[in-house]
């Protein structure tokens, strides 16, 4: 379904992803791990379409070429990101935004607009699975929302878009136990047989949750070991020092700086 | 440049939709300002003595002062003898039916959608139309009359209800307030009245809508409510011009009386025509909006400002009556070469006064927009509280935001605050937006509009509509 083949990106003259190859099935969920700096987050980001990256190689979904395609038209292709820092939107109700969303993509594919009434009925069930209240989505997008919040709302509107592939930048970082169950069991719940995901995580915790039928291990722009989920016990156990080298330590995780997050 | 820098400054290309001009006969005035002028226009409107004598002492005024310089706007001199002070749509108006107003005229607002014609008189909006200088017509009098409210145009009133405007005609904004208060009170041409009896509850929505169409004319109207004891008003106003080379001048002046316990809401919308991306034509907006607050009244301002070339606006609330209550919302747009020193003043005098100031600027292409604002608590205000927010919204480089706050205090026991914020529409918003399915431009105009927010839910219903959609409108082209 998702087709990468010696993706790369670099910023400036900078190289981040070095040449990484993927290939993803229908359904499959595939975790990639790797240590700060690795390319973790520029590899969602250069699949999710952000500017600023020079970008090569290949990457295909459903056999469509996602390098082409602007942010948007990834979104309606199917695509959807959870994002490690979800923005805040002030003045911007979190449902309007919701329906906005959906209603742009079902748009773009030449869908009919869910109404007002419809949408609440959608949302709700959605809201059901990350255990939130009715009044979230009266609040505005993000603002104000605490960490697990924020991270809970990216689940919620994953539910609501219903992506092809859901790539889950750091989706665990920073929830306490709790929060981090109940995203879990969202994500799981969103699981199916015509979704695929790709789960980004630094930590093994994450994976107890959510079970990956593959690991993948970047280090330095390159997948350098893939394996099922006992590769990341085995990095749970013996950190990333077999794989890293010395030289990435200053390789930026972040594309743009100047601009709020 | 980025290509996010590059597009944001393609705002600056949105186009106005409001640039066409009407080809009405009109009857113009040479230009030039002098003694005859003012009395040639008193004479046109067949208006009574004291109120010539009253136009003459405040061109006498106006002779001797000088322009104001202390706002943060760059203005190519006018020269106020090249302005015609007079130009009226020749047609006689007729007032008592929609159908006898001039075609050509009934098409204009057609355009500029206001309800004029009898099917859009359900959306319940008494509209008072002012084209160049006269009033054009005034819909839903009749209704209006039953409840006792007086709307009308100011000849009109001056006419009709001549004890009630002599009354209050410059009792908030004397002549000699300043530089333009005075030269709007020598040549006003027209502008609305209304009068609100003790106890009553306006049944409708007030609005006037004003439009300059001629050419080399200045526009100078005059509004005039008085909302008498436990009465509750609101007004509307919206304001568009052709496009024109030329810069045209606009010096308004509005004075509201709130009595004991009476509420006025004043909500305006202003797109005048804001000159092109090189700064030529468009209006020069100087406007003295001023409210007078007697015990336990509110007088509320709301704007939303996206047009003219210069604007020059400080609605203010003088809280005179003990626990009486001001409010300013206002949201001020300036792109392309837009320059806008915008805010209010709350003088607070009576005890247990309480104002609010939510300003929202937004600056965009080679726009500047300062807010100015000032509050003021007389050693007479006993526990006036006041609260400011003013923030700030950055599209592009080239454009700048600027806050000035005067604060003056002769009262220990008052209780101040003042927030500030600049913030960017950033390049994480708009993409994370586009992550969600929506284009460049929806996003833009999404986080825009989310900025205003607290303002639009000021507005009547309607209002808050078209205010969104002019926003998105003026953002048009900010991607490509």
């Amino acid at each position: 379904m998702l087709h990468v083949e010696n993706l790369t990106a670099a910023i400036g003259d900078k190289p981040i992803l070095k040449g990484v190859d993927l290939d993803i099935g229908e359904g499959e969920v595939h975790a990639i791990m790797g240590p700060n700096g690795s390319g973790k987050s520029t590899f969602a980001h250069a699949l999710a379409g952000r500017d600023g990256y020079e970008i090569g190689g290949v990457a295909t979904l459903d056999g469509s070429d996602l390098l082409e395609m602007t942010p948007e038209q990834r979104a309606a292709a199917g695509v959807f990101m959870g994002f490690q820092y979800p923005v805040e939107i002030p003045g911007v109700n979190n449902m309007y935004f919701l329906r906005t969303a959906l209603n742009s993509v079902r748009k773009a594919r030449g869908e009919t607009e869910v109404g007002a009434r419809d949408f609440l009925a959608v949302a709700k069930q959605a809201m059901e699975l990350v255990e939130m209240k009715q009044d979230f989505l009266d609040r505005a997008v993000n603002a104000g929302f605490s960490g697990g919040e924020k991270k809970r709302n990216e689940i919620l509107q994953m539910a609501v878009m219903e992506p092809r592939l859901a790539v889950l930048d750091e989706t665990d970082s920073g929830l306490d136990i709790d929060a981090l169950r109940i995203i879990a069991s969202g994500v799981n719940a969103l699981r199916g047989p015509d979704r695929s995901m790709i789960v980004i995580t630094h930590y093994q915790r994450l994976l107890d949750y959510i079970k990956p039928d593959f690991v993948h291990v970047l280090v330095n722009g390159k997948i350098v070991q893939s394996g099922d989920h006992t590769l990341a016990l085995h990095l749970e156990d013996h950190g990333y020092a077999d794989f890293v080298n010395h030289d990435l330590d200053d390789a930026p995780e972040k594309p743009l700086t100047g601009a709020p997050s | 440049m980025s290509e996010a820098t590059r597009e944001i400054e393609e705002l600056t290309e949105a186009s106005y939709e409001f640039g066409f001009s009407t080809d009405l006969d009109t009857d113009v005035a040479p230009p030039g300002l002098d003694e005859e002028i003012v009395r040639l226009i008193s004479a046109k409107k067949d208006e009574p003595e004291w109120l010539l004598e009253w136009r003459l002492k405040a061109f006498e005024a106006w002779q001797a002062m000088e322009e104001p310089d202390w706002a943060k706007l760059d203005i190519m001199p006018i020269d106020y003898q090249a302005i015609s002070y007079w130009a009226a749509p020749k047609q006689k108006p007729v007032l008592d039916s929609m159908d006898d107003v001039d075609p050509e005229i009934r098409d204009m607002f057609d355009k500029l959608g206001i309800p004029l014609h009898e099917q859009k008189m359900l959306s319940n909006v008494a509209v008072d139309a002012i084209v160049d200088s006269v009033s054009v017509t005034t819909t839903f009098k009749a209704t209006l009359a039953e409840a006792g409210v007086i709307f009308c145009s100011f000849s009109e009133a001056v006419q009709d209800y001549p004890e009630l405007v002599r009354e209050h005609l410059g009792s908030v904004v004397p002549v000699r307030d300043n530089y333009f208060a005075a030269l709007n009170s020598a040549v006003f041409s027209d502008g609305s009245f209304c009068y609100i009896p003790k106890g009553v509850r306006c049944p409708m929505e007030l609005s006037t809508y004003f439009r300059i169409n001629s050419q080399n004319t200045g526009q100078f109207e005059r509004t005039l409510i008085v909302a008498e004891d436990d009465s509750h008003v609101s007004y509307l106003e919206g304001c568009t011009a052709p496009q024109r080379d030329e810069n045209q001048l606009h010096a308004a002046v509005v004075e509201l009386v709130a009595k004991d316990r009476a509420e006025i809401k004043y909500s305006t919308v202003q797109n005048w025509y804001p000159g092109d991306e090189n700064g030529v034509g468009g209006i020069y907006n100087f406007v003295t909006k001023r409210g007078r607050a007697h015990a336990d009244a509110k007088i509320s301002w709301t704007q939303v400002e996206t047009g003219s070339a210069i604007t020059w606006k400080y609605p203010s609330v003088i809280l005179q009556g003990d626990r009486a209550v001001g409010e300013f919302y206002s949201v001020a747009l300036s792109s392309k070469r837009q320059q806008a020193d915008t805010g209010t003043k709350m003088i607070h005098i009576g005890k247990d006064t309480t104002s609010s100031i939510i300003s929202k600027g937004i600056s965009a292409g080679n726009g500047q927009n300062t807010y100015r604002g000032l509050v003021k608590v007389m050693r007479s205000a006993e526990n006036a509280r006041n609260y400011t927010q003013c923030d700030s919204l950055l599209l592009g480089k080239d454009c700048g935001a600027h806050t000035i706050p005067y604060i003056e205090v002769k009262n220990p026991g008052a209780q101040i605050e003042h927030e500030a914020s600049t913030s960017t529409v950033g390049e994480d918003q708009l993409y994370y937006c586009r992550q969600r399915g929506m284009t460049e431009e929806d996003a833009m105009s999404m986080i825009v509009n989310g900025f205003c927010r607290e303002v639009f839910n000021e507005l009547p219903m309607e209002f808050a509509v078209e205010a969104q959609r002019l926003l998105s409108v003026s953002l048009e082209g900010s991607v490509g």
